[in-house]
């Protein structure tokens, strides 16, 4: 365990070590679904709720069955089955119960389900020896971090939509030199606080 | 050894419970019950909730139009639905406009039944049956084109109007991987109600003509799903203008056999272009079919005709012929099908020449 307080890990992991701004993980839905403000944030909704949640799951799995068996080299694969299991299981309850929910929120599970910046959360929480506060604390503020950016990119795609940009820069290219200049924006906040 | 059964055993419980698991939300959660489903405000079917509206018609035997398959990337299999289909999906909006959602078009691979549902489909729809058919024979009538004439297996009987379209289900091949239907007019008469005749042209890399030129054999089965379409012959006193290029003379020659077997007497003039001789097919056919049929009248024209052709008959395109022989336009009803380019040129040809809009069926091959 690190001695770090939980908030601060929550603090940092919206603003200095952003998942996407500084790890740049989770970047295929950060670009492809960012063209519209409101889907950008159902997308990242999901994503905090998903991540929160692995986080914790994985967190107990880790430290209850795989570490003192001393399997700990079987993190990636156990990880990876339990974020699609888990995915999968929301989506029939979100289906099922919650109809307005799974049209807001829904339909982007499945595209999260191989979303790096999930599988991230869980292992970084391993390998910088969080606790269970920090580790979900950890998650959520990674998924609000996440949803924080891809709504600004969100915004400014808008804004791009009336702007003339050459040919060759459309789509992706523009949103990749963006994500760039964002990225070094964020370093700003580094003063604040730091993890890692 | 300890270690290699430890990892297994623990991945193999992890992964189970997690089975164990997903496999009872999907009995409890994903289980809605059985759902019923109103068609035409007349045909009740008991259905699997749950289950997409497209595999819940499939299920019953209903075979709408789907060329993907249900991957929601054809927009074929739209289905109006009036009551219980539940709100929009974001994936069905590429293929249902803005109009279509307001009347209340639903692409049913995408919409789930999770409550009693009431739909509108084509009466005709009901006629529509898959089978696996035998193959009588494939043959070569051009370089390009196939001659393919299969049976339906054991008494069963297809009925179909002259001039409508089967959809072929193309099968996995190395080079493809998915199932896909294709579309491809009958050319044979309806009166043969056991075999279907079909004239299929190799498109470079398209799934179903490379399959049926490339892989097919004499011994598989084929199946096939129909009948669709909403070209086909009208009864009326109009004189018959048919005009068609390359397989588009499939549906023509269904109408034609169809007024053969009818004692159907009435003028009609087939305009059938092709680029080379050898592109000219089934021709002792139609000049038999002009034996039976008094006032029927084909003229054929290649647009390249090369010298190896030795042609001496008309030169250029379709729409050069009609330009040159049609001159009773607003008598006349026309029957267009092959490419759209020649579809969208031949159209506003024959209204200029007088036949009225209401009375040009076509079929675009797209």
């Amino acid at each position: 365990m690190v001695d770090i307080n939980p908030l601060v890990i929550f603090i940092a992991s919206i603003f200095t070590n952003n998942m996407i701004l500084s790890n740049f993980l989770g970047m295929c839905s950060f670009i492809a679904v960012s063209n519209e403000i409101e889907t950008s944030f159902s997308l990242g909704q999901a994503v905090t709720f998903v991540l929160t949640c692995t986080s914790l799951l994985n967190y107990l799995i880790y430290n209850y069955i795989l570490e003192p068996l001393g399997l700990e080299y079987l993190r990636y694969i156990i990880f990876i089955i339990v974020i699609a299991a888990f995915v999968q299981l929301v989506e029939m309850v979100i289906e099922r119960y919650f109809e307005h929910l799974y049209f807001s929120l829904g339909i982007f599970l499945p595209l999260i389900t191989v979303n790096c910046a999930i599988l991230g959360v869980s292992l970084f929480m391993v390998i910088r020896n969080y606790d269970l506060i920090q580790s979900v604390l950890f998650g959520a503020g990674s998924g609000i971090g996440w949803t924080l950016a891809i709504v600004s990119l969100a915004g400014m795609r808008k804004k791009l939509k009336n702007a003339k940009i050459p040919k060759g820069l459309e789509g992706p290219g523009i949103t990749l030199i963006i994500t760039g200049i964002m990225a070094l924006a964020f370093l700003g906040f580094s003063g604040i606080v730091q993890i890692q | 050894m300890v270690d290699i059964l430890k990892t297994v055993l623990i991945i193999s419980s992890i992964t189970g419970a997690l089975a164990y698991l997903l496999s009872l939300a999907n009995k409890t959660i994903g289980n809605y019950g059985e759902k019923k489903m109103i068609i035409n405000e007349e045909y009740d079917y008991v259905v699997d909730g749950g289950d997409t509206l497209l595999t819940a018609l499939i299920d019953n035997e209903i075979f709408i139009p789907s060329a993907c398959g249900g991957k929601g990337s054809c927009g074929y299999c739209k289905v109006k639905v009036n009551d219980g289909g539940g709100r929009f999906l974001p994936t069905e909006s590429g293929y249902v406009s803005k109009d279509e959602q307001e009347e209340g078009i639903r692409l049913s691979c995408q919409l789930k039944v999770k409550e009693d549902i009431k739909i509108e489909i084509d009466e005709e729809l009901f006629n529509v049956k898959q089978y696996d058919y035998n193959i009588n024979f494939i043959t070569d009538v051009t370089p390009k084109i196939k001659h393919l004439r299969v049976q339906l297996p054991d008494d069963n009987e297809i009925s179909f109007k002259p001039g409508q379209y089967i959809q072929i289900l193309t099968p996995k091949y190395k080079g493809n991987r998915d199932e896909v239907y294709r579309a491809y007019s009958i050319a044979s008469a309806p009166k043969e109600n056991q075999n279907l005749e079909l004239f299929i042209g190799y498109i470079p890399n398209g799934i179903c003509t490379t399959y049926v030129h490339q892989h097919l054999t004499p011994s598989d089965k084929i199946t096939i799903v129909g009948p669709y379409g909403d070209f086909f012959y009208q009864h009326s006193d109009r004189e018959m203008v048919m005009v068609a290029i390359g397989t588009g003379m499939a549906p023509i020659m269904s109408i034609l056999k169809y007024m053969r077997d009818e004692h159907i007497d009435r003028k009609v003039t087939f305009y059938f272009g092709a680029r080379t001789r050898d592109d000219l097919y089934m021709i002792g056919e139609l000049e038999a079919l002009a034996k039976d049929l008094p006032r029927f009248r084909l003229i054929t024209c290649l647009s390249r005709p090369t010298e190896a052709c030795n042609w001496d008959g008309e030169k250029g395109r379709v729409t050069n012929l009609i330009e040159k022989y049609l001159d009773n336009g607003p008598e006349c009803e026309a029957y267009l099908c092959g490419s759209p380019v020649m579809i969208d040129s031949v159209t506003p040809l024959l209204q200029e020449k007088g036949i009225p809009e209401e009375y040009i069926f076509y079929d675009k091959f797209e």
